[in-house]
């Protein structure tokens, strides 16, 4: 039984292609990937984000247990309306979810986890509150649109009441900060400034509409998934999982080691890794010959073998990239095999767009 | 609503076959087909010269979603290749029945076009 954001009808008059996502009925793309993608990097686009999961960790010992949970430290959130970007680890030292954690006070955070892991994280979330005075609150009440683009600011701004005005221009990067009946947040995943903004279910309908006068486009998930990639972002399930650590999966720097006597889960299992030596790491790949790389496929490298996390054709650089798992002293080139044959590719930081810049 | 040219043969693997009245025919992709595909970014050719079986896989498309084959609907020898498609991918979805044409083969079993369907076929074997 699939499920049905409170946009649906929005996207189908918006002429969304509608596929499952993690059994949800979601807008792949509303006519072209490649125009939307554009679009976001060039103009506004928006995103229906209400699959995601907004969890309220609420309670006198919140932070105490946010600290016990989470691989990076909520200890350094101390202004309210700050997030902090984490992975939620297994005693294995897994990644079980990439997640946000915004800081409202001591005693009421917000988190938001993947829509596919869903029914795990909050299973994760029970068991291990158990010993901790805190409530967990899912916010199915809420929906979220994420508006992305050089432009997203100016026109979101331009739609909020006075009120509200204030508090949500003063907002930095990473920043959230409650706005009337919104919770307006300056995050995103594509790599362009903008905002992520959750809006009771009853009235995202209104909003939306509004957005789309203001000349904001309807972005799919397609082009949601491009331009993470461009941005060199993870996708939980492709580049990391429950079986493959942070220091691996490129999340080494969400890992906060001191103080040295915090316990976290997974905690001592990825200390021993760092302690022996990480053996692989994250990187971006870009293909220099003719193709598309794609989850899955081989690298071959002086140092050993990798495997492609994520790939696929850049439209902002007009050519192929990737997220790859490879030995970690790989050297600055490799090859990946495609349908058999080797192709050449460059090894870079795992960031290819920005702000609609190239930064190779 | 589909666009379909009666003129055409096609196969059920969604590549379409015009007869050019030479002995050889030109192959694409339909209209169909390139809509499920999405924004084509890339697409690999089978050389010139190489011979092909009909329902081997001969050329690959790649949009921004996947790859998929292209199957060979006839079998021959490929005469041209549109290299124009090397810089412009995408004419295979602005306009998959003429600029976006992909080979000419040279039939080797012109009795093979019987096999193929015509135009009102294909269209029921989408719905089917």
């Amino acid at each position: 039984m699939t499920q049905r954001t409170a946009l649906y009808d929005h996207h189908l008059q918006a002429g969304a292609k509608i596929v499952d996502f993690a059994g949800w009925e979601m807008p792949i793309h509303y006519g072209s990937q490649v125009q939307e993608h554009n679009q976001v990097r060039t103009a506004a686009g928006m995103f229906d984000v209400s699959h995601m999961v907004v969890v309220d960790i609420t309670g006198a010992q919140s932070q105490a247990f946010l600290r016990y949970l989470l691989a990076n430290d909520v200890a350094k959130l101390k202004t309210s309306g700050k997030a902090l970007y984490s992975a939620m680890l297994n005693p294995e030292g897994g990644v079980i979810d990439d997640l946000i954690v915004y800081y409202l006070n001591d005693e009421f955070y917000r988190v938001v986890v993947n829509a596919g892991t869903r029914d795990k994280d909050l299973a994760w979330l029970n068991q291990q509150s158990g010993a901790f005075d805190v409530t967990i609150t899912i916010r199915d009440d809420l929906s979220m649109l994420a508006v992305q683009g050089p432009d997203a600011i100016k026109i979101v701004q331009s739609l909020l009441p006075e009120s509200s005005l204030e508090a949500v221009s003063a907002l930095g990067a990473f920043y959230a900060a409650e706005a009337g009946d919104y919770f307006v947040a300056r995050t995103g995943y594509t790599g362009e400034d903008g905002y992520e903004i959750m809006v009771p279910n009853e009235q995202i309908g209104t909003f939306w509409d509004q957005l789309l006068a203001a000349g904001v486009a309807p972005i799919g998930l397609g082009a949601r998934d491009t331009l993470r990639l461009e941005a060199g972002m993870n996708l939980y399930g492709s580049d990391m999982d429950d079986s493959t650590s942070p220091l691996i999966s490129g999340m080494g720097w969400t890992i906060s080691w001191e103080p040295a006597d915090r316990n976290f889960i997974g905690r001592d299992a990825i200390q021993a890794e760092r302690e022996a030596g990480v053996q692989q790491k994250l990187v971006g790949l870009v293909l220099l010959e003719k193709g598309v790389l794609r989850g899955h496929q081989k690298v071959h490298c002086a140092a050993g073998e990798g495997e492609i996390t994520s790939g696929t054709f850049s439209p902002t650089l007009g050519k192929s990239v990737a997220l790859a798992r490879v030995p970690a002293g790989i050297s600055d080139t490799c090859d990946v095999e495609i349908r058999g044959k080797r192709l050449a590719a460059q090894v870079v930081k795992p960031v290819f767009v920005r702000h609609g810049q190239s930064q190779l | 609503m589909i666009n379909l040219p009666t003129d055409l043969k096609y196969a059920a693997s969604h590549e379409w076959v015009k007869s050019n009245d030479d002995g050889t025919v030109t192959v694409g992709i339909t209209d169909h087909a390139q809509e499920l595909l999405g924004d084509l970014v890339f697409v690999e050719l089978p050389e010139e010269g190489a011979e092909l079986t009909a329902g081997e896989q001969c050329a690959v498309v790649e949009s921004v979603k996947a790859a998929s084959d292209v199957y060979a609907p006839v079998s021959g020898e490929v005469v041209a290749i549109n290299g124009d498609l090397d810089g412009e991918p995408e004419l295979v979805n602005t306009a998959p029945f003429e600029g976006g044409w992909m080979f000419r083969v040279k039939l080797s079993s012109p009795e093979q076009l019987d096999d193929l369907m015509d135009a009102d076929a294909y269209l029921a074997s989408l719905d089917a």
